[in-house]
């Protein structure tokens, strides 16, 4: 399957056409979502913190640090993907089930065309490249939201930016977009596959859906334990 | 013309298919004829290489779909067009644009070419100026004819259509069926109809194989179908009792 998917477009301006298609569907469409959601898991992930760090001798600038490392190394990567899988993960098995369903995609076999790869690989392709962007841009709005928490519980500003910049470490951004790219191909590959194979009719295409982003979920988890301890640990 | 020898097909222990020979020929309407599960669409499915046989041969004007190699069964394919039961449009393309894509997949055609040519195919199947509608936006009949001009888009040599009137009013029906037989006249198509429909029988069927429990159980034109002394296929055209009364009277 994976070798049907990855090969040759057949039609470079028609693969084109899909690619931008997708960029659309997989990431411009997801641009709300992400920047509401890490808006305010930012600012709760700063106030929960600030909670718990209510001790004189501990210095104010630990709650920047901590949701710094909160949003780089885990929220953003994973909980967002997570979050994806049930965005765009539900988005890509249904719209190929239906697809599967309603001979749609019989009638591009029949026409001598790769159905796996003209609809397949412009996803893949697509989140890629866009996940890494909408994960770059969630860590940036969790950070604000961090903020205007921190300032919420009287934290200056300045304590605040010593703490987002305090002992940073760049290979964490590494290992974020590292885990990024793995999940963007774990959701667009799990949830196009449940999709191509659906066989039935509506029920099954739901079916296939909730199948789609229970295990790309489950897998996200999984590899989420293996990349932690490869490049962490 | 195309012509199938011997064809076998099971999907494990179940014998869909038991040796089937056909001749469909051209610039006539060939009808598929037969009960649900009898095996007509599984026979479809192998003519247009959807499913694999078991054994046998299909000739499409002499050459063998089997031993094609794939570049082969590629350009085969573009010589194919094929109306699905449900249309199988794709729904985030206009009628415009699914009647153009076979055009911009398989050939280096301009713009102000394809266009042309989608104009007329939809003017052959009574649609003009419906080019930027949606899949969503149609009725079943239109759907329907949409799916035509989409399948005559490339000019194919072959025509198959897969109970091109389920789903449709009597009226309607009878349009489409009508207008399946107007363009394999015009354009001297093997046209194969997979249907079980006795309105659409009577009215095109030139050609008819009856299939039964995977065989083929009768041929012949819609003429002979009316006076046929076979069991199986009296009980699957007179089934209903308005034919049944029709067939006393």
């Amino acid at each position: 399957m994976l070798r049907r998917v990855i090969s040759l477009p057949e039609k470079k301006k028609v693969f084109t056409q899909q690619l931008i298609l997708e960029f659309e569907k997989v990431g411009i469409n997801s641009l709300g979502i992400v920047i509401i959601i890490s808006l305010f898991v930012g600012a709760v992930v700063s106030i929960q913190t600030s909670i718990n760090l209510e001790n004189p001798f501990l210095p104010s600038y630990l709650i920047g640090l901590a949701t710094r490392d909160s949003l780089i190394l885990e929220f953003s990567p994973t909980m967002l993907s997570l979050i994806l899988a049930g965005k765009v993960g539900s988005n890509i098995a249904s719209e190929i089930g239906t697809m599967r369903v309603t001979e749609q995609i019989d009638a591009l076999e029949i026409m001598g065309i790769n159905s796996a790869s003209f609809l397949i690989l412009p996803k893949i392709i697509a989140a890629l490249f866009f996940f890494p962007l909408l994960v770059i841009l969630s860590m940036s709005i969790g950070m604000i939201g961090g903020w205007i928490g921190a300032l919420s519980t009287g934290i200056t500003t300045s304590a605040f930016f010593t703490g987002l910049t305090y002992e940073f470490r760049p290979f964490y951004i590494t290992y974020c977009l590292t885990k990024t790219v793995v999940f963007a191909f774990i959701i667009t590959s799990v949830s196009a596959y449940y999709g191509y194979f659906t066989n039935g009719g509506a029920l099954e295409v739901g079916r296939a859906s909730t199948k789609a982003v229970v295990y790309s979920s489950i897998l996200i988890l999984v590899f989420n334990f293996i990349l932690t301890n490869m490049l962490l640990a | 013309m195309i012509e199938i020898k011997n064809i076998y097909k099971s999907f494990g222990n179940n014998n869909v298919l038991k040796d089937i020979a056909l001749i469909f020929e051209k610039g006539r309407a060939n009808l598929i004829i037969g009960e649900s599960g009898s095996g007509k669409t599984t026979l479809l499915k192998i003519l247009i290489g959807l499913h694999e046989v078991d054994k046998g041969k299909i000739l499409y004007a002499d050459r063998e779909f089997n031993e094609m190699g794939i570049k082969e069964k590629r350009l085969l394919r573009q010589e194919i067009g094929v109306l699905f039961q449900g249309g199988a449009l794709y729904d985030y393309l206009t009628v415009e644009e699914n009647i153009m894509f076979p055009l911009t997949m398989f050939t280096n055609q301009e713009y102000n070419e394809k266009i042309e040519r989608v104009n007329f195919c939809l003017s052959r199947v009574n649609l003009e100026n419906q080019n930027k509608l949606y899949p969503a936006e149609l009725s079943g009949g239109m759907t329907k004819r949409v799916a035509i001009a989409r399948a005559i888009a490339m000019n194919p040599k072959y025509l198959f259509c897969d109970e091109p009137n389920s789903g449709l009013d009597p009226k309607t029906a009878i349009l489409i069926d009508d207008l399946i037989l107007e363009i394999t006249k015009e354009f001297n198509m093997t046209t194969i109809i997979n249907t079980h429909d006795m309105n659409s029988v009577m009215q095109i069927g030139e050609n008819i194989a009856f299939i039964h429990n995977g065989e083929v159980w009768w041929e012949g034109t819609k003429d002979n179908l009316l006076y046929t002394n076979n069991l199986e296929l009296e009980k699957f055209v007179f089934a209903s009792k308005l034919f049944q009364k029709l067939k006393t009277t």
